[in-house]
């Protein structure tokens, strides 16, 4: 008892201030999802701030692409699926029926474990949102677009001159930066990303890490991750899901160093999971 | 006598199957060493060893023990039979039906006499084949029987006999089509450059002619008509029908696809698919009755009630009902391909915040392309090979039209009312369709040639 006052005392002290003073970017409020009977995700509670990382990590399983997928209401592709309880951004409830899912899309970007980048040209892949949303008046504009969600994504350099050749002909850690690229092309608000790395080699892993870590500035990334040491380099918060349930959620610092739940610990210490 | 050959080689194929497994179990248990191969592996090989020879033998030596007992009975006959190809022709079918004891009337001593030649060749013949099929098959088992050792790579030896057979059958589809292509164009050539034929048209007259009418033709030898053996009029109405019907079957044939694919629940699509695929199985002759009594009025009555003057048999009604003949090819096929886009494309486009339809247009169909356009060439050759939609509804006339409210034939078409009934052979009206079947062979090898270089160049490849 007095251990665990101890540990949450220590924790506030390590907790960086500005965390707290950011206003929350995603807010989600008693959330549950159900997949037919199967409850896969139960009353779940979390503040995700804006310009920063979050990541998500948890045994397989218990529920953590299920969560990202309520962010921009993927689930809603799967028909079996329910997600019930409040989940805002920027106070807005995403699951109001006056709001077009469409474009909550647009401001909810994603990126997904395995490279997906569509069987276009590099060009077209990261011309495909704004084409479609109108986002770019002319040629020179769509240009300058995917030019720059390019050179964002740290992939410039390496197809500046290839633009034309298919975006499927890229190596793993290319199409992955591609189709970060093309998330980035659509400019969103939230970035969500189920486990990018863990189709990489380390090399390409190691250069999406820094890739995020430039990109947090300017947007609210959303991480899930299987590798503990990936969630501590790249990100500030961390949340740890246990069989459909949020167990606990705080600076990254503090969930790997104290964290307050005993499932945590068994899970960062390598016990289970 | 063939089937007691077929039992001896199943049971002789089985047996050494069977010993080779036990001798080699037996090693297997009893010796210090592990076998290489399994003792399966040492049975098939076993019976791979007495089969194929045993197979080999009896094919090739039947061949040859024909040609022999042909060609010894047919040595007996006078010089001028041996020479002239019909008459020696008829001379070897008397030969044979005496020899099977199916000849009417009266035989000649000579026919006799080469009738005994040719059974006596053809029994010595056959007891040849079967002594040496069988003695292949033992000296085969004995091979095999002394070579299982535990060192011995039956395994691998077993491949290179599959390897062998998957080449043999292979090789047996390959022969086939050239022989075919081979034979069609022999005969075309006749058409084309043997001057015993009377009436030939000349090659550019054929390509080019505007007027087909082989009927005329046959008398052109005779009066100073002029030969009509213009391919032109024939192709049009072919490519007019067949455009006609991927009118109909393209845009409904692929839309039932994206529907299927897309948008059925599973329940639906389960019981939707498979009645679209019974249209592919009605026999054509139903749909041709369909069209020339069904379809074809009501094209006229609609036709006429425009104030348009429609035949009674029209390229419209059969493209029509050709169109619904070939709209499972196209749906079917496309929806398997739909299916097989992977999911993760379309979760890509939806996270990007595509609307269905336009993850639909936009990323499946360009990903389904290649597949698509298998689809649509798969039709586009029943359509082109479609031959009793035709005459049924379409008609013989050979128009050179256009207009899809007029009569017109196909290729298929002429090459059926040509060769239907007593032809002989070298007329050149019975020539004339193997011609036609030459250049259809040729027409669809070019749609598919081209549908071949669109495909690469489109392709878009995932994985
Ligand atoms: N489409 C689906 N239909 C039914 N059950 C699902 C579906 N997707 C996930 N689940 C179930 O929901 C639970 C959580 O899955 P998921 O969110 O993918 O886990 P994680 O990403 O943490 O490994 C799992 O038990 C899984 O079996
Ligand atoms: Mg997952």
């Amino acid at each position: 008892m007095d251990m665990t006052v101890a540990n949450r005392i220590e924790a506030e002290r390590l907790a960086p201030v500005t965390t707290a003073a950011k206003p929350a970017k995603v807010t989600a409020k008693d959330v549950n999802v159900y997949y037919g009977e199967k409850h896969a995700l139960k009353h779940v509670n979390v503040d995700i701030p804006d310009r920063g990382v979050m990541s998500f990590i948890g045994p397989s399983g218990c529920g953590k692409s299920t969560f990202l997928r309520c962010i921009n209401r993927m689930n809603d592709t799967i028909s079996s699926c329910k997600v019930t309880g409040l989940i805002t951004i920027d106070n807005q409830d995403i699951y109001d029926p006056a709001l077009d899912v469409v474009q909550l899309r647009a401001r909810v970007g994603m990126v997904f474990q395995k490279p997906n980048p569509f069987p276009k040209s590099i060009y077209d892949n990261v011309a495909y949102g704004p084409r479609i949303h109108g986002l770019a008046n002319n040629k020179s504009e769509l240009d300058q677009i995917v030019t720059a969600s390019l050179e964002k994504a740290g992939l410039w350099g390496e197809v500046k001159d290839r633009l034309q050749d298919s975006g499927t002909g890229l190596s793993g850690g290319q199409q992955q930066r591609l189709c970060i690229a093309r998330a980035i092309a659509v400019n969103p608000e939230v970035i969500l990303m189920d486990e990018p790395c863990s189709a990489l080699d380390p090399i390409a892993t190691a250069k999406i890490e820094t890739l995020i870590d430039d990109l947090r500035s300017n947007y609210c990334i959303i991480i899930v991750t299987h590798s503990m040491q990936q969630a501590a380099r790249v990100s500030q918060r961390t949340a740890f899901f246990h069989l459909g349930t949020l167990v606990e959620e705080g600076p990254t610092e503090q969930i790997f160093s104290m964290p307050h739940d005993q499932r945590t610990q068994d899970y960062i210490t390598g016990r289970f999971g | 006598m063939t089937v007691a050959y077929f039992a001896v080689l199943a049971a002789l194929t089985f047996a050494a199957y069977a010993v080779a497994v036990r001798r080699s179990s037996a090693i297997a248990v009893a010796g210090p060493v592990r076998l290489h191969s399994l003792p399966a592996y040492h049975g098939l090989l076993a019976a791979s060893v007495v089969l194929v020879p045993m197979l080999l033998i009896y094919l090739i030596g039947s061949q040859l023990v024909t040609t022999l007992a042909t060609s010894n009975a047919l040595s007996q006959f006078p010089a001028d039979v041996q020479s002239d190809v019909m008459k020696s022709g008829s001379a070897l079918r008397d030969v044979r039906n005496l020899a099977a004891g199916q000849h009417s009337g009266d035989a000649s001593p000579v026919l006799t006499s080469a009738a005994a030649t040719y059974s006596a060749w053809l029994e010595r013949g056959t007891y040849a084949i079967y002594g040496a099929g069988i003695l292949a098959a033992f000296l085969g088992l004995a091979m095999s029987l002394a070579s299982i050792k535990p060192s011995f790579r039956a395994r691998t030896h077993f491949e290179s006999v599959v390897n062998i057979v998957l080449m043999a059958c292979a090789g047996v589809a390959i022969l086939t089509t050239i022989g075919i292509v081979a034979s069609v164009f022999t005969e075309t050539m006749r058409f084309f450059f043997d001057p015993a034929i009377k009436g030939r048209p000349g090659v550019l007259e054929f390509l080019f002619g505007t007027e087909w009418n082989p009927q005329q033709a046959m008398r052109a030898d005779q009066g100073d008509i002029k030969s009509a053996y213009g391919f032109i009029p024939l192709l049009t109405g072919t490519l007019l029908i067949t455009f006609i019907a991927i009118c109909v079957a393209g845009p409904l044939g692929l839309l039932s696809a994206i529907y299927l694919a897309e948008y059925a629940t599973p329940k639906m699509r389960k019981y939707a698919k498979p009645v679209l695929e019974i249209l592919a199985g009605i026999p054509t002759v139903v749909l041709g009755f369909f069209a020339a009594l069904t379809v074809a009025p009501l094209v006229r009555g609609a036709g006429a009630s425009i104030g348009l003057d429609v035949a009674s048999e029209s390229a419209l009604a059969a493209g029509l009902v050709m169109g619904m003949m070939i709209i499972p090819f196209i749906s079917s096929l496309s929806d398997d391909v739909i299916n097989a886009v992977p999911q993760s494309l379309r979760d890509g486009a939806f996270a990007l915040g595509a609307t269905k339809s336009e993850t639909i247009k936009q990323v499946v169909l360009p990903a389904a392309l290649p597949g698509i356009v298998s689809a649509f060439m798969l039709a586009i050759s029943r359509a082109i090979g479609e031959t009793m939609i035709v005459v049924m509804a379409a008609g013989l006339a050979a128009n050179l039209t256009i207009n899809p409210l007029d009569a017109v034939t196909t290729i298929t078409v002429q090459i059926k009312t040509i060769l239907v009934g007593d032809q002989e052979f070298d007329s050149a009206k019975t020539l004339a369709a193997f011609a036609l079947g030459f250049v259809l062979f040729f027409v669809t090898l070019i749609l598919n040639f081209i549908a071949q270089r669109f495909v690469r160049k489109y392709r878009e490849q995932y994985d």
